[in-house]
Order: C-alpha cells, then sequence, then structure tokens
C-alpha cells in the first residue's frame, strides 16, 4: 500500500503541478509576478518592524544632536522604559481599555443586539443594523467630532438631556468617555460576526432543547455557547488586537487630561513625535509589536484549529 | 438579556422548584408583557446609544445656525457654500481622492500579479509565505510602526509627499489584498486559460485578456475595500504630511477643530457629512453585493 502511494505521489504531484500552472508561467515568470509586491511589503511593512530593534537601541531625537549623531545606547530605552511609572501607567490605561471596551463591551453589546434580534424582522432591524454600521463606516476623525459635539461641557447634547450642565466629561471622565466612544465605534463587527455565527446553528438542536422545555437562558448556554465556540474566540483575538492597536482616543482626548487616557499608542505618539524622543518611542514601539505577535499567533492558531476541524 | 418569549412552555422541569405550584395563566401573562416591554426598552437604548451622537452628523449641515446641540434644523444649504470658501477644504478632499485612487491602483496591479502567480503556480514555501503575511499585516499596524515608518520616510526625502503616504498604505493592505485576490482566482476555472494558452497567448496577455475579466468581481470588491480603508485613516497621513495644503481630509477635519479657537460649526458640520457621504455609500454598496466575509476583517 504504502509502496505504491510513494511510486504514484511523486508522478501525481507533478501532473498536479502541471495542471495547475495552466497559463505556461513557470516559477521563475511566478517569481517576477510576486517580487514587485514583496519589495513593498518588505520595504514599508518589514523593514520598519525589524528597524525598530536598532533605532530602539539608539538615543535618536527629532531634533537637536542627537538627531544628526545618534549614538548607540544599548538597551538603555527598554531599561528606563521599564523603570518608568508613566509607561506602566500606560500599559495599564491600556489593559482597561481593551479590556472593558473591547473585550467585554464590544463583545457583549454586538453579541446582545445579534442575539435579541435574531428572530426580529423588517424595520426595526435594519434601522438599528444600520446605525450601529454606519457608527463603524464613519471617519475616525468625523466620529470624534461627534462624541466632542454629544460631550461639550457648555452646549453638548448629554448634558442638556440629562440637566447636567456644565460637566466636562472629557476632562472628569476620560477613560470612561472613551471606554464608551470605542463600544460605540466598534460594536458593529462583534454584531456582524455573530449573527452570521447565530444563523449557522442547527435549528434542529434549538428545537429539541425548547422540547425539553429549555427556557431562553438554557438555550443559550447549552446550544448556542458550545456551538459558536470557535467564533467568540476569533472575535476576541481580533478584537482585542484591534483595540489594543487603535490610534482613534487621540482624536478625543489626545491622552490628557495630563496623562489619564493616555493608551500605549497614544503614549508612542507623544514620546516620539511631539516629545521628539525617537528613540525611546521606537523601543516602546517593539514591546508593543511583541505583544501584538502573540495575539496574532494565538488568532492563528484558533482560525487554523477551526478550519482543520471543519474539513 | 431578555430573548424571544417561548412558544407555550411544557410542563416546568422537575427540580425542587416542582413543589411550587404551577403559574397561572394571568402570571404567564404578566410575565410575557413583562419580557416584552423589557424587550422593546433594551433595544430602545440601544438605538438611542447608536443614533444620539450621529444625529447631529444629520442635523446641524442643514441648519443656518448650527450649534454643538441637537436640534431641528432651521433649514438651508448654504453651509455647504463654506466648503468652497474655505482654503485648504476642497483641495484636502482632492488629496483624499488621490490618496485612496493611487493606493488602489498601486496595490490592485501588485496584488493581482503576485496572487496570479500565487494561486497557479507553486512556488517553493508558498505556503509558508502566505501565512507569514497574514501574520505581518496584523501584527506591524500603523501604530506599532509609526516611529521606524516616519523615520524611513523622512530619510528616503518622501515626507510631506502623497507618494510617501501611498507606499505606506499599500505597504500595510498588500497582504490581505493578496490574500483576498488569491482565494478569488483559486475559484477561477482553469480551462479559459488553457485553451487561450493553446491559441498561443503568453502568460501575461493571459492575465489581462483572461484572468482579469473573470476575476472582476473581486478586483472591485479590493478595490472598493481599499479606497474605504484609505479614505478614513488618519494616522499615517497625519505623521507624514504636514503642511495643510498637503493634507487629506482626515486629517484636515481634525485641524478645523483642534486649531485656532471657537471651530466654524457651519463648516465643519457641511465638510463632515461630504467627507463621510462616499464611504458610507461605498461601504453599504459592497456589503449588499457581496455580503459580509472574514478577510482578516474589512475594516482595519
Amino acid at each position: 500500500m504504502s509502496a505504491i502511494d510513494a511510486a504514484a505521489g511523486p508522478r501525481l504531484r507533478r501532473r498536479g503541478r502541471r495542471a495547475d500552472d495552466v497559463a505556461g508561467l513557470g516559477r521563475v515568470r511566478a517569481g517576477v509576478f510576486v517580487a514587485p509586491a514583496l519589495a513593498l511589503i518588505g520595504l514599508f511593512l518589514v523593514f520598519p518592524a525589524v528597524w525598530t530593534i536598532y533605532l530602539g537601541m539608539t538615543n535618536y531625537r527629532l531634533t537637536g544632536l542627537a538627531a544628526a549623531n545618534p549614538e548607540f545606547v544599548g538597551l538603555d530605552n527598554f531599561a528606563s522604559a521599564l523603570t518608568d511609572d508613566a509607561f506602566w501607567h500606560s500599559l495599564w490605561l491600556t489593559l482597561i481599555f481593551v479590556l472593558v471596551s473591547g473585550v467585554i463591551g464590544q463583545t457583549l453589546l454586538g453579541f446582545s443586539i445579534a442575539w435579541a434580534l435574531r428572530h426580529v424582522r423588517g424595520w426595526a432591524k435594519s434601522v438599528i443594523e444600520t446605525l450601529v454600521l454606519a457608527a463603524w463606516v464613519v471617519p475616525a476623525s468625523v466620529a470624534s467630532f461627534l462624541w466632542l459635539a454629544l460631550l461639550d461641557r457648555r452646549t453638548g447634547t448629554l448634558n442638556a438631556l440629562l440637566g447636567t450642565e456644565g460637566t466636562a466629561w472629557l476632562i472628569e471622565y476620560p477613560m470612561v468617555s472613551i471606554i464608551v466612544f470605542n463600544v460605540w465605534v466598534g460594536t458593529a463587527f462583534s454584531m456582524l460576526l455573530f449573527s452570521s455565527a447565530l444563523a449557522a446553528v442547527p435549528p434542529s438542536q434549538m428545537e429539541s432543547a425548547r422540547m425539553v422545555g429549555a427556557g431562553s437562558w438554557q438555550q443559550l448556554r447549552d446550544v448556542v455557547l458550545p456551538n459558536i465556540r470557535g467564533h467568540i474566540l476569533t472575535n476576541t483575538l481580533l478584537i482585542t488586537l484591534w483595540t489594543f492597536n487603535t490610534f482613534t482616543p487621540y482624536l478625543l482626548t489626545a491622552g490628557g487630561p495630563r496623562d489619564e487616557s493616555s493608551i500605549l499608542a497614544v503614549y508612542i505618539y507623544t514620546t516620539a513625535i511631539p516629545g521628539g524622543q525617537l528613540g525611546m518611542g521606537a523601543a516602546i514601539s517593539l514591546i508593543m509589536l511583541g505583544i501584538n505577535l502573540v495575539i496574532a499567533l494565538g488568532y492563528l492558531r484558533v482560525a487554523r484549529a477551526a478550519s482543520g476541524g471543519s474539513k | 438579556m431578555t430573548g424571544e418569549p417561548l412558544l407555550p412552555q411544557a410542563a416546568d422541569a422537575p427540580g425542587p422548584r416542582t413543589a411550587a405550584p404551577p403559574p397561572s395563566l394571568g402570571r404567564r401573562m404578566v410575565r410575557h408583557y413583562l419580557s416584552r416591554v423589557l424587550f422593546v426598552v433594551a433595544m430602545g437604548l440601544v438605538l438611542a446609544f447608536f443614533a444620539l451622537p450621529m444625529l447631529w452628523l444629520v442635523t446641524a449641515p442643514f441648519d443656518a445656525d448650527p450649534s454643538l446641540t441637537v436640534g431641528w434644523p432651521d433649514w438651508t444649504l448654504a453651509n455647504f457654500a463654506r466648503i468652497a470658501e474655505n482654503r485648504y477644504a476642497l483641495g484636502s478632499l482632492r488629496n483624499s481622492l488621490v490618496l485612496g485612487l493611487g493606493t488602489m491602483a498601486l496595490v490592485l496591479t501588485l496584488g493581482s500579479l503576485a496572487a496570479y502567480a500565487l494561486s497557479r503556480v507553486r512556488i517553493p514555501g508558498r505556503d509558508g509565505l502566505l501565512y507569514a503575511l497574514l501574520l505581518l499585516s496584523s501584527i506591524v499596524t500603523g501604530t506599532a510602526a509609526m516611529v521606524p515608518t516616519f523615520q524611513l520616510i523622512t530619510q528616503i526625502g518622501l515626507i510631506n509627499t502623497q507618494i510617501g503616504v501611498i507606499l505606506v498604505l499599500a505597504g500595510g493592505v498588500l497582504p490581505t489584498v493578496i490574500f483576498i485576490l488569491k482565494d478569488f482566482m483559486d475559484s477561477i476555472p482553469k480551462s479559459y486559460e488553457e485553451s487561450a494558452r493553446l491559441y498561443g497567448a503568453s502568460p501575461l496577455q493571459i492575465l489581462t485578456h483572461v484572468v482579469v475579466p473573470t476575476a472582476r468581481p473581486g478586483l472591485a470588491f479590493v478595490a472598493v475595500w481599499t479606497v474605504v480603508q484609505v479614505w478614513g485613516n488618519f494616522l499615517v497621513p497625519f505623521l507624514l504630511l504636514r503642511t495643510p495644503e498637503s493634507q487629506p481630509a482626515a486629517v484636515l477635519m481634525y485641524t478645523f477643530y483642534t486649531e485656532g479657537g471657537q471651530p466654524d460649526l457651519r463648516l465643519l458640520s457641511a465638510f463632515s457629512l461630504v467627507f463621510s457621504v462616499p464611504v458610507i455609500a461605498m461601504y453599504f454598496l459592497v456589503n449588499r453585493r457581496y455580503g459580509f466575509r472574514f478577510h482578516g476583517g474589512i475594516k482595519s
């Protein structure tokens, strides 16, 4: 059996290859076709990432003496970042931001909307879905101005509605503001993902759960959640990655007041560009890239396991 | 969340609670209506949460004297004339268009060449390459790589140029584009190319005359997707374009409300609507025609 396989293997594979390459490209020309794209990706995506390692070990500055003649300082930047309270404060804020606005807020609200609307048809469903989607699609700089207008201290709509004239939401509650804002912006993704996941739950299973008298809550726990476990994982990892990397809160609070809403993305920007410490900024970027790598590897593992399992 | 009330329930599940008498018809009715009311209230709150900030965008541009408070507008279209009067507004929309179309053209050309070769020829290490590309594009985000990107573009003298922004944005979306396009090309039957080859067409001719026309839905999807990505992107142009003449609408919009005292709300409101409508329209078009798909995420 295995001998036959071994004998037939190469021949089959070669025929398969020839049948694949119907245009007669050949490997060399295929390489030429792929090369420009790879060059662009290499130069503007891979190289910056690798260069971060070197830049993070220099005292590069935007202006002044160290801008012309940067010195190699080894791991000094990392050491001073890791001993700097501002860095840990920023990392802590990022953790809260990702957990509360992404993992909890967007996922729960998105799932709840998808679950609540799963049997609803007609205008109510499309109005809600369209609004949630619109919040996602509107350009970030417009979305943040809409929230600046809503939360304005003197003439904001929120203060007018709640009768809390004079409350400066963005200054008194900066973290709460950017968290709620991010939930508003990003819920659409979870809603879309979960409504397609819920549509794929086998109706027969729901039916039999209902036959034995399971309530909504029991159906959710015993039938739905086990069925969409893969989707929940995918959603959580992607949302974590995106929320971790979003720069949009900068448009709302610019990290302030003081550093109270300075999540890592904003912290890197203020350190490197207005602060001028490019080397230091690069060192923190490298830490951020490392965290991204861990999340993305987790995501790809889950995605592979899911596609391998369904085949 | 309170879900739909169930159809007439069978007797209560056996358990410690069975000792209590089954709820009377009246009680069940009350519970039914109560959960119905709760459901409507919850949906109302969701609706209010998403609609409230959005209301300003649809009322203020048409109000003769817009304030930050949402209110019934004193209808006018005069605000839109302000866009033409502003020194930078129209230019910024043009810049956005240049960035969007430029990135799209670059990405479509390079992406379809690469995707086609990867789809039809088994280049050694292809699967590893695709895996690495996918991984890279999700790790090296504009945020995490802003410092080296800024430094790189400064060093090669492309700071304050549209081409610098286009190159960086194209590098960022190309892996995803190659992925999507390879998917599309894998699903195209190979018999057309085979017969074209029998008639003596060269590979490049086959690509332009046979593959591109058949892959058109995929290319259209990628084109719209790329423009939507670039149109709303704030960080990359904000980093790399420092003069108001070169900035796209996303960045100019931000300077409208952060620089120079009281913002001009007539200009701001009209401008944000004009700036938002194209992406909203394109997005819903794509969503309607191609549905919601997962290609490592539709938006950033």
